[in-house]
């Protein structure tokens, strides 16, 4: 194994190069899943996928199964997916309505909402026993925190750790930047979730997701084919939509990639300002600035739209692309699988055109037929292949190591093909791996 | 070319089929309509993309719903939800050089059945099609298993029918994707 670490994590991690073990060795996701997922706050839904009171969603945090419901005082409760009586999953579905109460279908046990037991059917037979009908331990164990932040909800299995807010820091833009582009300033869920799975481990997506070196060699393909197409409906006379744009983006030269910029924050969070160019001055994004300037007055709406982010990645578990109102949670399923749900959000008083317009890149990217996602979950397949091989023990993050520019927490890469994002990424993985909150 | 393969006395095959008189006829159209459906299969399997995509109306389009409760692609969540143009990005990425996730071989089998005529219109003789599909794919020494319905919505042109609108419903619509799908199915 050349430099074998063993399963010593301390070792794992330098400033600029992180040992393959950490994306390989199922003993470290064993420990991921204990010192991290189980911590932290995970993203589990929107309040709008539960309007009415008794819906729910059932959702995965860290290994364990999870329904948020929405409860009869109209707050949103996270609960473990388990009756408490014999330790069947409650709900096998992935969404519906509880109706009259939660009802476990093996001896029909009742809850309501709140996780709270109802009615225990011949309850006699545990009268003195251990597990005396209206004890706590009849009730479902419910995620030890709740919290969310403009309607996102995100629940967290341990007691203690940062609040939600203190936890997004300056990273709460990922939904500031979503929800202030609406004129209502809010955001309701496109109740279509997209589910794909990647054969890598889940760390391999986040540090894609920020890393402004790979779109113009991975995407060239998609990114020239769409500025081909696009070209020759401009050249017909034709006006090709903003969703060929959205793909031509992605054959940029990689000489341009160094003008954006990445900006990391405590926890692993970390934001690629834009690049896609979403204010046009056609006629739709023109009526829709007049719906904001009503709404905002134009100093606000133009320091609203002014906002030049591509993605903000909430690290572990969440890849925000807040100006088109979209979103990868990230649950990882093994040490070399990895699922992401992708949803995106309409913009509330918002004109449909504008919703339309990022569906294209929800229909192009986003979905399962995605031309781009298409060649990064080669490559990360490849790249996992790669990690568990004895050609090399390190991966590199040496790209402007040492340069990076940091105050208050706040780190800022000196160019936009940075490693900065992944360096940032194993910052706060190490601090969670030591046993930090 | 379905008007080819019906068994005809020889010597008069090709003026009577032409015979207006002859269309709408329920085998004739039926055996034609197949005969589409195995062409446009073969396209796929063949990785002949352009063949493919010339089987629809210049206004053609081609939809894969997100839910099978979906009645338009307009203005929702799609799988695929792809014209003309559209459908030539995606020829023009999977035959670019550095595609890379091309790169890998792999091929797809269809297997089209169950055709039956939903709708004709005796006027215009555009019909509605439907019909089931089993597509196994080998790809990356992985197989997958892919199948569903087909609904055609065929418009007749002088040179037999063209798609317009075709949709296709897999019965794994919303199950997670282990990889995704590059071609259309």
């Amino acid at each position: 194994m050349g430099a074998d670490i063993g399963l010593d994590v301390a070792k794992a991690v330098e400033p600029d190069r992180v040992h393959r073990s950490v994306y390989s060795e199922p003993a470290i996701f064993e420990l991921e899943m204990e010192r991290i997922f189980n911590k932290v706050w995970t993203y589990v839904g929107h309040e709008s996928q539960v309007p009415t009171v008794g819906d729910y969603w059932t959702v995965q945090i860290g290994r364990q199964p999870m329904i948020m419901v929405r409860h009869s005082d109209r707050s949103v409760r996270v609960l473990y997916n388990r009756c408490p009586h014999r330790g069947a999953m409650l709900y096998g579905d992935r969404s519906g309505n509880v109706g009259k109460g939660i009802i476990c279908s093996y001896h029909s046990w009742q809850f309501d909402t709140d996780g709270s037991c109802k009615a225990i059917p011949l309850d006699k037979g545990y009268q003195g026993t251990r597990l005396t009908p209206g004890d706590g331990n009849c009730n479902i164990k419910t995620a030890a925190r709740v919290e969310s932040y403009r309607g996102f909800v995100f629940a967290s299995l341990a007691a203690d750790g940062p609040s939600l807010s203190e936890w997004l820091g300056p990273a709460k833009i990922a939904f500031d930047d979503m929800c202030d582009r609406a004129p209502e300033g809010e955001v309701e869920v496109v109740p279509t979730c997209f589910r794909v799975i990647q054969q890598s481990n889940w760390k391999i997506f986040l540090e894609n997701q920020l890393d402004a070196l790979h779109p113009a060699v991975t995407h060239e393909s998609t990114g020239r084919a769409a500025g081909e197409v696009e070209e020759a409906i401009h050249k017909k006379g034709g006006s090709a939509p903003l969703s060929y744009h959205f793909l031509s983006a992605f054959a940029t030269p990689i000489s341009k990639w160094d003008a954006f910029q990445t900006i990391g924050y405590r926890h692993g969070h970390c934001i690629l300002t834009g690049y896609m160019g979403l204010r046009p001055r056609d006629p739709d994004t023109l009526a829709y600035e007049k719906v904001m300037e009503k709404a905002y007055g134009k100093k606000r709406m133009e320091e609203i739209l002014g906002v030049n982010i591509h993605h903000v990645l909430l690290y572990p578990g969440l890849s925000v692309q807040s100006p088109l109102q979209q979103l990868r949670a990230v649950r990882p399923l093994g040490v070399d699988k990895t699922l992401t749900e992708i949803w995106h959000f309409r913009l509330k008083g918002a004109p449909e055109a504008i919703y339309r317009r990022a569906l294209g890149y929800y229909n192009l990217v986003n979905s399962p037929s995605t031309m781009v996602n298409a060649d990064d979950l080669w490559n990360f397949w490849k790249i996992h292949k790669g990690l568990e091989s004895q050609g090399g023990d390190w991966v590199s993050f040496h790209r402007n190591a040492g340069q990076d520019l940091e105050t208050n927490d706040v780190t800022t890469s000196v160019i936009g093909t940075s490693e900065q994002p992944m360096r940032n990424q194993f910052k706060a993985w190490t601090q969670y791996i030591n046993g930090a909150n | 070319m379905a008007r080819k393969a019906k068994p005809a006395p020889k010597s008069a095959a090709r003026k009577s089929t032409t015979r207006k008189s002859r269309a709408p006829n329920g085998h004739d159209t039926l055996r034609e309509v197949e005969q589409l459906l195995y062409r446009q299969a073969e396209c796929l399997d063949g990785k002949r993309w352009q063949d493919f995509i010339e089987l629809f109306t210049e206004d053609g389009t081609y939809w894969m719903p997100a839910e099978p409760k979906q009645t338009t692609g307009d203005g929702v969540p799609s799988i695929f939800w792809e014209d003309r143009n559209l459908m030539t990005v995606r020829l023009k990425r999977l035959t670019h050089p550095r595609a890379w996730s091309q790169k890998t071989a792999w091929g797809t089998n269809h297997v089209v059945g169950n055709v039956t005529i939903e709708q004709e219109d005796a006027r215009t003789g555009d019909l509605i099609v439907r019909s089931r599909f089993h597509m196994m794919e080998f790809r990356n020494d992985t197989t997958r298993h892919f199948a569903g319905s087909y609904i055609h919505h065929l418009k007749k042109t002088k040179s037999g029918h063209r798609i317009k609108l075709q949709r296709v419903d897999m019965v794994n619509a919303e199950g997670p994707y282990e990889y995704v799908l590059q071609a259309w199915v």
